[in-house]
């Protein structure tokens, strides 16, 4: 069994203890817990979800494409000519450091906020419904609000305009480098509200007198603060971070909406470029990509699920 | 419960919060700035811009129209935009998802909370997987059109039910381990079957879960146009998908005016549920997220 299945499938203490008496409690279990009660659930995962799956691994092998109706086996042609002309590596890149700087500014963002949102005054308590605004908004209304305002003749530097007294002309958008950072930013602003309420709850589990007696005994409330109640918001970090990678990876509305991938294709994230590709027909191309996608993110997925999983057996 | 009410105020007179009055002070100053500056401006941007005529808003700005066309351009988006049939649609694929993937995830759940055994560990295991693994989107529009469920509202259904049913079972599982057995076994004492036990006794306590999970799910089908570009475009319309669409097919190019407006209707119904429910909403969310 490889390493990370393991982790996966192993039984935790409490639960192996009962199997010991195996054919008794099997009987029990079928009785009061019927395993017809999965069907379903595992129905829909296997029609939607394991079967497609299943699907791209055969066709990304093939010449599927909308200019054609049979469909044939290629072997490695689709990811040989993705490799070749540049787009596989740039997208992946892409999409990796998109995915990153979202996980980084959401959570800086989210948790800055909660610091400065902490007490329950009435103030804070207005401020942080409207930074939750945003979170029920469409991404793709985002990305057009941003588009709005970061033209070259746009709010944004009107408003610079204003304060320096000098025109600015600064094109957001137009950057190859520093576009993908503006739209993991704005990603950010749309999701920070969620990971404030996060990190708001996780700061409320930390009783107040553990920091006073901290206090006592004279650690300034920086050093309170830093060495006593940020180690104790670690699941809060843990669901932050996973969700802002995951919803990252898997994004596509606010990119799309921003920039359609540009400029130069410098923010074509993974689901852009399949978006793109099915359009003009190259299913088999897009699917290969959707299965690059696929390796990716459960190759980066083991850790989280390691996490996720430790996190619940020490709940 | 009167202790620490009482010691609260003498804790605040303790010296050592004095060095940070004028931080304090300040802190109501930031906020405001802040909210004003990051959220304000985005939104003022879309309310004036929405209620601009079509010279004006050619170039959007932070100016007050000139005239408030909010009225004219709301009709005409709600029409053009065909709204009306836009919100049904997403009504007609939402609420069925949601209500799918609870009930069938709160089903599986309860087994893989319950029962013991390596098969079920490999069950859970294969159940959560979709947490983080991403749907395969193209090849479920393949297997659509085999099913022959392509562009249909169950097709769409069916494809949220499965994208959203591992966090479901993620969430939910968790929850169930923490209700402890004698309340089912008390149940089942007094002669209560498997679904008795779960819809009398298990589904009435998983009400705090359930209500995060239905926050987070309706926030991620209602708003999504991804999956529904694939799955439904050009068939059903739903809000979302009818905001790409316009906004992408020339029809409303530099029209920012009927985009923003567009933006507005589409947004109301959220805003409006989370205004009326915004405390239980909140504490629904991080109840079920942070334990």
């Amino acid at each position: 069994m490889p390493p990370g299945q393991e982790t996966l499938t192993r039984p935790s203490t409490e639960r192996r203890a009962p199997a010991r008496r195996r054919t008794p409690v099997k009987i029990g279990q079928n009785r009061t817990h019927p395993m017809w009660f999965l069907a379903p659930a595992f129905a829909i995962l296997f029609v939607f979800f394991f079967l497609p799956t299943l699907f791209n691994f055969i066709y990304a092998f093939t010449d599927w494409s909308s200019f054609k109706s049979d469909i044939r086996p290629v072997g490695f042609d689709n990811f040989s000519y993705l490799l070749s002309d540049g787009t596989l590596f740039s997208a992946l890149r892409i999409t990796v450091v998109y995915a990153a700087l979202v996980a980084l500014f959401q959570n800086l963002f989210g948790f800055g906020l909660a610091v400065l949102l902490e007490k329950d005054t009435w103030l804070n308590r207005v401020a942080r419904l409207f930074f939750l605004i945003p979170v029920l908004m469409s991404a793709l209304a985002v990305g057009y609000i941003f588009q709005a305002l970061l033209k070259p003749d746009g709010s944004l530097n009107d408003l610079l305009s204003a304060l320096t007294g000098q025109q600015v002309n600064i094109a957001w958008l137009g950057s190859t480098t520093w576009t993908l950072v503006l739209a993991a930013i704005i990603h950010a602003w749309k999701w920070m509200g969620l990971s404030m309420l996060i990190y708001l709850a996780g700061l409320k589990t930390v009783p107040e007198d553990v920091t006073e007696a901290a206090k006592m005994d004279g650690a300034s409330s920086w050093q309170a603060f830093w060495s006593i109640r940020f180690p104790l918001l670690a699941p809060a970090i843990t669901f932050n971070v996973a969700t802002a990678l995951l919803g990252s990876m898997n994004g596509f509305d606010i990119v799309q909406a921003l920039t359609g991938g540009g400029p130069a294709r410098s923010t074509e994230i993974l689901n852009i470029f399949i978006y793109r590709t099915f359009g003009q027909g190259l299913f088999a191309q897009a699917t290969t990509m959707s299965l690059v996608l696929f390796l990716m993110v459960a190759l980066l997925a083991f850790p989280v699920i390691r996490i996720l999983r430790k996190r619940e057996q020490i709940l | 419960m009167t202790v620490p009410v009482f010691g609260a105020p003498a804790r605040h007179r303790v010296p050592v919060h004095r060095p940070r009055g004028l931080a304090a002070r300040l802190r109501p100053f930031a906020v405001v700035a802040l909210v004003v500056l990051v959220m304000g401006v985005p939104l003022w941007l879309v309310v004036v811009t929405a209620a601009k005529s079509q010279s004006e808003a050619l170039s959007p700005d932070l100016s007050l129209p000139s005239h408030w066309h909010l009225w004219d351009n709301l009709a005409q988006v709600w029409q053009q935009g065909e709204i009306p049939g836009a919100f049904l649609g997403s009504l007609l694929v939402v609420a069925p998802s949601v209500a799918l993937v609870l009930t069938l995830g709160s089903m599986a759940s309860w087994i893989l909370a319950r029962r013991a055994g390596r098969i079920n560990a490999v069950l859970y295991a294969l159940a959560i997987s979709g947490i983080v693994l991403p749907p395969a989107v193209i090849t479920i529009v393949l297997l659509l059109r085999q099913l022959g469920l392509a562009g249909s509202p169950a097709g769409m259904i069916g494809v949220y039910v499965g994208i959203y049913l591992s966090t479901v079972i993620f969430f939910v599982t968790g929850f169930v381990r923490t209700v402890p057995l004698s309340l089912e076994e008390a149940a089942r004492m007094d002669g209560a079957g498997p679904v008795r036990v779960f819809v009398s006794v298990i589904l009435p306590l998983l009400r705090p879960v359930l209500a995060t999970a239905t926050i987070l799910i309706c926030l991620y089908v209602w708003n999504d146009v991804f999956y529904a570009f694939f799955v439904v475009g050009g068939r059903l319309d739903t809000l979302p998908l009818n905001l790409f669409q316009v906004a992408n097919a020339g029809l409303y190019l530099n029209n920012w005016h009927l985009i923003f407006a567009y933006i507005i209707l589409m947004s109301l119904p959220l805003l409006i549920v989370f205004a009326v429910a915004q405390r239980k909403i909140i504490s629904g969310i991080t109840g079920g997220a942070v334990k």
